[in-house]
């Protein structure tokens, strides 16, 4: 095992020992995954820092601990999650709600939305669906080196599944809350599949809260198909607290014509480590892949992102900034893989940062590798502090300093958010953006734990 | 209203500055001309307050206030104005935003209610009419993918924002062709009334043609070597440099 | 591109390796093979002191416990290490008085290299250490040197003239334990050179080392030592040539650069060992560990590498800016055509405050050649006002090969201001068409345009080696664009 061996084994027994009951409220396809994956996982282990593409993230801070599981989802504990009001004002969405990793009992388990399109558990979609079910699921989600993908298919039993079905153009966007909430340390790990079909477009947004002051450990695994010619968008927001940790695994694969973006907002939360992958499995197809991390107190956010362009004329963006305070750490490990013959690709990736303070530290890894001539790609990583000319041209128009330093940040800042395209969220964003750099409360005024 | 009393500046222990003694009185226009590496930027940069201009003797005193003590926001509040010989781009920062900002940070200075925003997206309009600037530069970021005449024209739609006292343009006219170049002379022109003054810093006499200056001064090596009326300008643009330059080392000889 | 193109093309790209014979020099080797007593051998024949053979045993011991390095993005077959001859070295008489005594073969082959040894026949202002196989077999002008109290020698004389100097300055760049090949080349080295600049002397040659494998199924394992002591200066400059063999063969070599307060170093190398023919039989392993050490104040170490020649390169070469005010510069341009393959880079550690680095890397890929920028910077907590900028790019010849840049930047300070930046895109068809327009060849127009691109990087080399590399640069090129 090259990974962690001595705490990598508590989640081996944790598998051994509770496998029969994980699979007693499963559906069958799903369960043929769990052993092959749980001999992937035994292999690889929990990541350490000897891992390169953990190199800069010691999970150990959250994993060696003693956590409840949640394997069976309680009726009652739902009743909490129906109170939830997401806080985004004028979002009209369709909303779903998770509670620790499960879709609630009380609703209907899936249900149709206009034109076709359904959403609900995705283990009720195993059950309903299994055409669907077989085509994708565990089709996307793989890694030769980070065991916590199989430690997610040998042991998640429920999460989201969405279907937008051929053509359908769907306007209004889904959002999943995710919320874990629980009177001890919890652990939980979900699956979601989102399914968009050829010619189709769908827009989803993902949110993350703590709704109680334990420790949470979180491990998911999100599988996109995105059909040829369709459009998807993904905005992931991370506004937890600084005892919950949150590691995701994000798999978009696209087929040609197809155009993608995923932004991921981290605003809050103890250690944070999402893992994006992008397969552009046909030509002409486009992903655009941005993330904003701001981080304080012991805080850690590690944005990793694998771009694969496996056939020509495609063109991949990512942008990642992040400002980093008091003694926070960040870390960016960025790949852009042009395979042989993948001929005429532009791809390029941009990661900046900025230090407040002493305390806080950066670690970016930006990588190129290219196996075809007609390409063009670059990279640029920055860690330093504010432009001293923009500032002085701020103060010369008779900006006040601090004014100015915020302004430059929220500028900085914004450059991520504008790429939001749902406008109520975008709006929200920049302004727990600014109320943050400004150090106000940044949290949504609808959560109940007392950050920091 | 600006009084330079024999100002030496030195960046990074260099001598820039050695001696620039200067008056401008309200309602003037000055033009500042001289070669490269004259020290004109300098003597801008030393006004408007950046760092990296160190002053080693001399006084400046603007509205009867020591200037060199305060700092770049307060200047600009007290209506110095700079326009920039390279404007600076600040992605993600919108010119309403930014602008919004200046204008209110200037009125609550002066005791004045912050704009309403109806009321300053007027203004916001009016003077882009008055500056002739594209509306839709305004909804950019700051400078940003702007052209080089665009962002001249933008350092004017700024100042016509801010009502400076006292304007220092630095080289505004350098990579304009002739239609902004006349959009920025304009702009001037408009803007200037009886209490309000311009410093025009500027290599060549032809934005000199559309901006009639009171006073021209002629600064070579850190120092002001020539002070005379509009028609130095043409002097100078018919005869070049060399001869002030000659001048100069004949009376060092001397 | 056309068919025409592509051929003449493939023609630029098909240069002969013009090194690659070898000579007929009796060398006296030991047995195949490595163990403890192989290192004894080693230290005996060289008959060095006690303290040394501890080095190497100690050296050897560590490397027993290591394993060849898995995180480079390179193909390296497995080595034998009971296979290859540690120490090979032309026989000569033990004691050189006079150039006449040297085996003229060996001396017909530096002549054929363009090294001359005789001094007065020599480009004015180099002086020359040529090492063969594993040993240092004349240095040029040292006498000349000596005058201004600048020791130029080999590594083996250095052991017995001024061992408290290797004493106190060796392994303290490079310690034994660092890598695989430095622990490797510890406990096996031959010889090399040693070279140091006193208190406030500015060195008023270039100095060079070149380096020449001839023996078969040899490794070579040579260890330089350079010391720069406060306010002084020295450009040094190596270069390396090889047989063209069909096994490969390895070389495991350390630099180890010292500079002290107000010290300049500049660092050359043109490194052209045998790459190996078409098809990627043969060529040389380099494996290479080069560190500086800027420890005092105000000191500067630059590292310049025209990197054209090896079938599979990896090193470097890295500056530890201990020093307030020291900067540190990597300039590099690596070239891997046909079946090459290098992971190439520097690492730039930032401790001292103000400290300031630069690293400017050209790739140049053709054929199937695979090539690497792999590069850190560090920057530490107490580092304040640090400063690095990096640009990295990649230029590619031909569909079949790769480039690929690998940059970690790990910033610790606030006031620090790291900066990296890569591209990476083809020959320009539309340039080569511009140039074709005014009358210049395909093939001209391609060198024109790499040794443009790469420009920024010659441009730091001393004057007569700047157009070596220039026509290298050409010669390694050729049959490699399409």
């Amino acid at each position: 095992m090259s990974g962690n061996s001595e705490v990598s084994e508590k989640y081996l027994n944790l598998y051994r020992e509770n496998i029969d009951k994980i699979s007693s409220i499963s559906a069958p396809y799903i369960n043929s995954f769990r052993s092959s994956a749980f001999e992937r996982f035994s292999k690889l282990g929990i990541p350490s820092k000897k891992d390169e593409a953990y190199k800069y993230t010691n999970l150990n801070i959250f994993f060696d601990h003693d956590y409840r599981s949640y394997f069976l989802p309680v009726a009652s504990d739902f009743i909490k999650a129906e109170e939830f009001r997401c806080d985004v004002a004028d979002l009209d969405a369709h909303g779903i709600v998770l509670l620790n990793g499960f879709y609630p009992t009380i609703n209907d388990k899936l249900r149709q939305l206009p034109s076709g399109v359904w959403i609900g558990s995705i283990n009720e979609a195993a059950l309903r669906f299994p055409d669907l079910i077989e085509k994708h699921y565990g089709k996307y989600a793989d890694s030769d080196t980070d065991g916590l993908v199989h430690l997610n298919t040998a042991m998640a039993s429920d999460g989201v599944f969405v279907y937008v079905p051929k053509g359908v153009r769907f306007n209004k966007p889904v959002q999943i809350v995710n919320l874990v909430q629980s009177e001890e340390d919890m652990f939980n790990q979900h699956r979601n599949l989102i399914i968009v079909e050829k010619d189709a477009e769908f827009s989803i947004i993902i949110c993350d809260h703590a709704l109680s002051p334990k420790k949470f450990l979180t491990n998911a695994v999100t599988e996109v198909y995105v059909g040829e010619s369709a459009h998807f968008d993904l905005v992931r927001v991370q506004n937890e607290h600084n005892a919950a940790c949150k590691v995701t695994h994000t798999f978009i694969h696209q087929e040609k014509n197809s155009i993608t973006s995923s932004i991921n907002m981290t605003l809050h939360g103890g250690l944070i480590r999402n893992s994006t992958y992008h397969f552009l499995g046909g030509e002409n197809a486009e992903t655009n892949s941005c993330g904003l991390y701001l981080t304080d107190k012991w805080q850690h956010v590690d944005n990793f992102v694998n771009v694969d362009h496996a056939f020509p004329n495609c063109t991949s963006n990512q942008l990642f900034k992040g400002v980093l305070d008091d003694m926070s750490t960040g870390a960016f490990n960025g790949r852009i893989l042009v395979r042989p013959d993948a001929q005429k690709t532009l791809a390029y990736q941009k990661n900046n940062n900025i230090l407040l303070t002493d305390d806080a530290k950066m670690d970016t890894k930006p990588q190129l590798e290219i196996h075809a001539d007609d390409v063009k790609c670059s990279h640029g990583a920055t860690v330093g502090q504010l432009d001293g000319d923009a500032l002085f041209y701020l103060q010369s128009r008779g900006i006040d300093k601090h004014e100015a330093k915020l302004m430059l940040m929220f500028g900085f800042a914004h450059e991520v958010i504008q790429n939001i395209k749902v406008e109520p969220l975008r709006e929200r964003m920049d302004n727990l953006v600014m109320q943050r750099l400004r150090g106000e409360l940044s949290r949504c005024a609808s959560c109940v734990v007392k950050c920091g | 209203m600006l009084d330079i009393n024999n100002l030496k500046v030195s960046i990074a222990g260099k001598s820039i500055l050695k001696g620039v003694s200067l008056h401008v009185k309200p309602g003037e226009i000055h033009a500042i001309m001289g070669p490269n590496g004259s020290g004109k930027s300098t003597l801008a940069s030393v006004l408007t307050g950046r760092e990296f201009a160190e002053v080693t003797e001399g006084t400046v005193t603007y509205m009867g206030n020591n200037l060199l003590e305060m700092s770049p926001e307060d200047r600009a509040k007290e209506g110095i104005f700079l326009g920039f010989q390279y404007p600076i781009e600040i992605p993600g920062v919108s010119m309403v935003n930014f602008m919004k900002t200046a204008v209110n940070e200037k009125r609550k200075h002066h005791g004045l209610d912050p704009l309403s925003a109806s009321d300053f997206l007027k203004m916001m309009r009016e003077k882009k009419e008055l500056v002739e600037i594209d509306s839709k530069l305004a909804n950019r970021s700051v400078n940003e993918g702007f052209s080089g005449g665009e962002k001249k024209k933008n350092e004017i739609f700024q100042m016509a924002m801010l009502e400076p006292k006292l304007a220092i343009l630095d080289e505004t006219d350098s990579g304009l062709d002739i239609d902004a170049l006349r959009i920025v002379a304009n702009g001037v022109n408009k803007l200037k009334k009886a209490d309000n003054s311009f410093i025009v810093i500027t290599h060549y006499q032809r934005l000199l043609d559309h901006i009639i200056p009171d006073v021209v001064h002629v600064l070579y090596d850190g120092r002001i070597v020539k002070t005379a009326g509009k028609e130095l300008a043409l002097e100078l643009e018919a005869k070049g440099y060399d001869w002030i330059k000659k001048e100069v080392e004949n009376n060092v000889i001397a | 591109m056309d068919k025409d193109q592509d051929k003449i093309l493939d023609e630029v790209t098909t240069g002969e390796y013009k090194y690659g014979f070898h000579s007929d020099i009796e060398s006296e080797q030991i047995q195949k093979g490595l163990s403890e007593d192989v290192v004894r051998i080693i230290s005996a024949k060289k008959n060095e002191p006690d303290w040394l053979l501890e080095f190497r045993l100690k050296a050897y011991r560590h490397w027993l416990t290591m394993k060849m390095p898995a995180w480079p993005n390179l193909k390296i077959p497995v080595i034998n290490y009971q296979d290859i001859i540690f120490y090979s070295a032309p026989k000569q008489k033990p004691k050189l008085n006079s150039l006449d005594e040297i085996d003229p073969e060996l001396k017909r082959t530096f002549d054929k290299l363009g090294i001359p040894l005789e001094e007065q026949k020599h480009l004015a202002g180099v002086a020359v250490d040529a090492v063969m196989d594993s040993v240092s077999v004349k240095t040029t002008f040292r006498e000349a040197l000596a005058e201004m109290g600048i020791i130029f020698c080999s590594f083996s004389d250095a052991v017995h003239e001024y061992p408290d100097l290797v004493k106190r300055y060796m392994g303290t760049v490079v310690p034994y334990t660092d890598n695989f090949f430095a622990s490797l080349n510890s406990a096996v080295f031959s010889d090399g050179s040693f070279c140091y600049i006193p208190k406030g002397v500015r060195c008023p040659m270039e100095l060079s080392t070149y380096f020449r494998i001839n023996a078969a199924n040899t490794g070579q394992f040579e260890r330089t030592l350079l010391v720069a002591d406060e306010e002084s200066y020295v450009s040094y400059l190596e270069g390396c040539t090889a047989p063209s063999r069909d096994e490969n063969q390895l070389h495991a070599a350390i630099v180890e650069i010292i500079a002290e307060k107000n010290s300049e170093v500049k660092y050359s190398t043109v490194q052209n060992w045998y790459p190996g023919d078409k098809d990627g039989k043969g060529g040389i392993f380099n494996f290479v560990t080069k560190r500086g050490m800027c420890r005092g104040e105000n000191s500067k170490i630059s590292w310049t590498q025209i990197e054209t020649g090896s079938a599979i390169t990896w090193k470097y070469p890295s500056c530890i800016l201990r020093g307030d005010n020291s900067t540190g510069e990597f300039y590099s341009v690596a070239v891997t055509n046909n079946h090459q393959q290098a992971d190439t880079g520097t690492k730039m550690i930032h401790i001292g405050k103000n400290t300031k680095s630069t690293i400017v890397s050209k790739g140049i890929s053709a054929g199937k050649g695979q090539n690497s920028y792999r590069g850190l910077v560090k920057i530490l907590k107490n580092a304040s006002n640090a400063r690095n900028f990096s640009q990295c790019d990649s230029l590619l010849l031909g569909d079949k090969c790769g480039a690929h840049t690998f940059p970690y930047l790990e910033v610790d300070n606030q006031t620090a201001i790291v900066e990296h930046e890569a591209t990476t895109s083809k020959i320009g068809e539309d340039q080569i068409f511009y140039c074709n327009q005014r009358g210049i060849s395909t093939e001209d127009a391609i060198g024109m345009i790499v040794n443009g691109y790469a420009r920024e990087v010659i441009n730091k080399l001393p004057m007569e080696f700047a157009v070596e590399a220039q026509k290298l640069l050409q010669i390694s090129l050729e049959g490699s664009v399409g």
